[in-house]
């Protein structure tokens, strides 16, 4: 009953991520793209709590929601002259874009459902073991086997920031 | 329990749309907007093993991956306003000065 009902929530969730995020690559309106890209993030979180990753499902809603998506909304608005939903917003590539995304999907789920089809899948077990995905468990991964990374992005963080300002204050102040 | 291989499929259905935005649009932020979706697709796939492995360290991957695309999103946007008022435009087909 437990296991019909995750299979139901999947589902429903898989597809309000691909319609989202269909609508955010295909709408005129670059306003309603950025507000289906706030859908498309939120259900993504879904998935991760599906899979038993509730902390990152939360530091996806501060980080993604909260911040990337508002950063879009306000570069959407900043350059409203050319989001108007008079502007064209495809290119004269749609029909071979869409060619080459269709054949890598093909090329990827085939990968995929080969790999699984052999015996042993992925070499995993069967029935996949039950994670410890608390922040303990993150925290202490990322301070003792992925220290350097972890210092690495925070420099990068920083750099980036100060980037960011840099480029973005206009010229001479 | 849905499968490890429903996770990936998912995961390479969102990557597909993220490159099918890439490649048609002409708007420097819906391509940025896909380039935040193919990433989320990537972030699928690795916690999708790492539950299937039962092993953490996927979830300290993608709390990187995180943090690598705010910075991203924030450098991003900052070179797409510069560039809008630079050229009073955000779109993909007016800038082909690096052409040759």
């Amino acid at each position: 009953m437990l296991s019909e009902t995750a299979s139901l929530v999947f589902w429903v969730i898989a597809f309000v991520t691909i319609i989202s995020a269909i609508f955010v690559v295909s709408l005129r309106n670059i306003f309603h793209s950025a507000l289906f890209l706030v859908l498309c993030l939120f259900s993504v979180a879904g998935v991760f709590v599906l899979l038993d990753a509730e902390f990152l499902a939360g530091v996806q809603v501060l980080i993604y929601v909260g911040g990337v998506a508002i950063l879009m909304i306000f570069a959407v608005m900043l350059t409203s002259r050319m989001t108007n939903s008079e502007v064209r917003q495809q290119n004269e590539q749609k029909a071979l874009g869409a060619l080459v995304a269709f054949s890598f999907l093909l090329i990827v789920t085939g990968a995929i459902l080969k790999t699984m089809s052999v015996k042993g899948g992925f070499g995993l077990s069967p029935s996949p073991s039950v994670t410890i995905s608390t922040p303990h468990a993150i925290g202490r991964l990322l301070l003792t086997n992925f220290v350097l990374p972890f210092e690495l992005v925070s420099v990068l963080l920083l750099v980036a920031l100060i980037g960011a300002v840099v480029l973005a204050k206009k010229d001479g102040d | 329990m849905v499968p490890l291989e429903y996770y990936l499929t998912l995961s390479a259905v969102i990557f597909a749309i993220g490159v099918l935005g890439v490649l048609t649009s002409r708007n420097l932020i819906v391509i940025f907007m896909s380039i935040e979706i193919m990433l989320n697709a990537g972030n699928l796939a690795l916690i999708a093993f790492s539950r299937a492995l039962g092993d953490v360290s996927g979830h300290a991957f993608v709390f990187i991956v995180f943090a690598v695309a705010a910075a991203e999103a924030a450098v991003g946007l900052a070179i797409i306003l510069a560039v809008f008022r630079n050229r009073e435009s955000v779109n993909a087909d007016d800038f082909n000065i690096m052409r040759w």
